[in-house]
């Protein structure tokens, strides 16, 4: 398959990616590329085997459920551009 | 209840999506604390914030609670599942994905009976879940005025949650609403969730279409979000039926949309249409590795579930007597369930008499005081001492009334209330002769007339009896003595 240019548009956008005109071109010849190496996988060959979740062959180890983190609040929050009562604030999300 | 009926000619078809927060300590891929009511963000750890270079890892604890559950409905539990990535930007989701299970959920299938109607118009529905699944709960947006921006606390961020997916099988709010409420209390009785539906514990999303009755395909559905009682539920969906088939007999079209019921206005709005719908592009997360549960473990899991609703519910009708109608009231709720259970624990207890007790004036009560019943007034111990004396006669259920409304109002034990306001039933019969022979001198015309064949003159003599006694009387000893002294001389 190929990717028009709408298709490109609408990937960006929910990617929340700024593409700029000029970049088309070669965005969507690199994309195009990636679905064309993606798109090896429908070869009738693979039709029989088991999808995978996962490249490693090994299973999800699980953690007891307790509470092991302490409050750090105060480290975390210190990068965050803006704060107030505890709260990270960002712009209005709000329509 | 509501005056709804779904207008002839149209069949009504609903599904819900229920996430329900699980009750473990810690949260689904992080140590952090999931306890409610801690100051802002003081349990987001490095990995709720989705700081770059941590890795989740699983909870045990959240794969246990959904399998309960899975067990629960008799679904089938994956014995390999795995986890995903739902993308999108929001401000309370900082990782930019929320990790769930799509492809391969926990739990597979099973299903929920649920009644709705009483009496001769009971009836019981299968209603089908298609999956249940694990993934975190998103933190909470404060839109109040931070000088026009946005608070954000992520406590909540990455709290266990499983979403149970219906089958679109309800025809009819009532339905709709049973089955969230059996879910509620299943998910109640396994002790997975608090299922507190005012702090977001247990929230309930409906999917909506009407169509001509006898038609095969599916009308255009809308979602219903944002709902958080069952009274709501109910509502909102009412509001839709009537909305969407207001839309088709005037020729409009329903549009396929997410809404939010609004209580005040008891309407539902328009969120977002079906073009403006994320696409979320799933993919399978690359952080997790497929989650893998053998059998034995399963079993295991499987011996620790409890009486559920249903089990319990037969039970009380072999064991103590009780109606379908009562037993499903009763087991409606573990917390409900529970007082009964505790009620009835005490010697001798009459099992009916407490049935009664709890669905009348218990329900009454935290209807008024508008609470739950883990927090009534009149604890399960007060009230078994308080059947006990309508047992052993020495109150009548009148008087009894009368205790249990003390007891809510200012506590203390039933005998003590008893003695100090003077209660205490009258069932001597020398003293309850005395005052049938005195009405009966005092009322000469009325026996003649009741001896002449005026039948009904009989309850004319209980009020007097009655009122004489200030209502303490035993009832039953008072019909007997006066039975016994019109007709029998």
């Amino acid at each position: 398959m190929s990717l028009t240019n709408d298709q490109l548009q609408t990937v960006a956008h929910l990617a929340r990616i700024a593409v700029e005109p000029e970049w088309t071109e070669a965005l969507r010849s690199d994309l195009n590329g990636i679905l064309e190496q993606a798109g090896r996988l429908d070869d009738p060959r693979l039709n029989d085997l088991e999808p995978m979740a996962h490249p490693l062959d090994q299973v999800q180890r699980l953690r007891p459920d307790t509470v092991t983190e302490t409050d750090k609040r105060e480290t975390l929050m210190a990068g965050a551009p803006a704060q107030e009562q505890g709260l990270f604030l960002v712009p209005k999300v709000i329509e | 209840m509501s005056q709804f009926a779904i207008p002839s000619g149209w069949e009504v078809v609903i599904g819900l999506e229920i996430h329900a927060q699980l009750a473990t300590r810690s949260k689904i891929f992080s140590g952090a604390s999931t306890a409610f009511g801690a100051e802002p963000n003081a349990q987001a750890c490095a990995v709720d914030l989705g700081l770059p270079g941590v890795l989740p890892v699983l909870n045990e604890g959240a794969v246990r609670m959904a399998s309960l559950f899975g067990l629960a409905i008799d679904a089938e539990i994956s014995r390999v599942s795995s986890f995903d990535r739902k993308n999108y930007f929001y401000p309370d989701l900082p990782k930019g994905y929320q990790t769930t299970q799509l492809a391969r959920p926990i739990v597979v299938g099973g299903s929920v009976t649920v009644t709705t109607g009483e009496g001769k118009q009971a009836r019981e529905d299968t209603i089908r879940v298609t999956r249940a699944h694990l993934e975190e709960d998103a933190g909470k947006s404060l839109h109040e005025d931070f000088h026009g921006m946005t608070g954000i606390d992520l406590n909540r961020a990455g709290t266990p949650l499983i979403e149970i997916v219906s089958e679109p099988d309800m025809r009819n709010p009532e339905q709709a609403v049973a089955y969230a409420r059996k879910v509620h209390a299943i998910v109640q009785y396994l002790g997975i969730c608090d299922g507190n539906m005012q702090e977001g514990s247990f929230r309930v999303d409906a999917n909506v279409s009407v169509r001509p009755e006898g038609d095969e395909t599916l009308g255009t559905r809308t979602e219903v979000k944002n709902v958080n009682s069952f009274r709501f539920l109910q509502r909102a969906i009412e509001f839709e039926i009537e909305r969407q088939i207001d839309l088709l007999e005037t020729g409009g079209e329903v549009v396929q949309a997410t809404r939010l019921y609004d209580p005040d206005r008891d309407e539902t709005r328009l969120m977002r249409t079906k073009e403006e719908a994320d696409d979320y592009r799933y993919f399978p997360c690359p952080d997790l590795l497929p989650v893998v549960v053998d059998d034995e473990t399963i079993e295991s899991w499987r011996a620790e579930l409890p009486e559920l609703p249903d089990a319990k519910a037969e039970r009380y009708q072999s064991e103590y007597g009780l109606s379908a109608y009562d037993a499903g009231v009763l087991t409606s709720s573990r917390a409900t369930a529970e007082y009964f259970e505790a009620v009835v624990a005490r010697e001798g207890a009459d099992a009916k008499l407490a049935a009664n007790w709890v669905m009348g004036e218990v329900a009454a009560l935290l209807n008024r005081l508008e609470c739950e019943i883990g927090a009534c007034p009149v604890p399960a111990d007060k009230l078994a001492d308080l059947l006990e004396r309508i047992a052993d006669g020495t109150l009548s259920n009148k008087l009894g009334r009368e205790v249990f409304e003390a007891l809510a109002e200012q506590g203390g034990s039933v005998d003590e209330i008893i003695e100090a306001r003077g209660l205490k039933q009258i069932s001597d019969t020398g003293a309850i002769e005395a005052m049938v022979d005195e009405v009966i001198a005092a009322n000469p015309g009325q026996v003649e007339a009741y001896r002449g064949g005026k039948d009904k003159l009989f309850g004319f003599f209980v009020g007097q009896v009655m009122k004489a006694a200030k209502g303490k009387a035993n009832p039953q000893a008072v019909n007997d003595v006066l039975k016994r002294r019109l007709d029998g001389d």
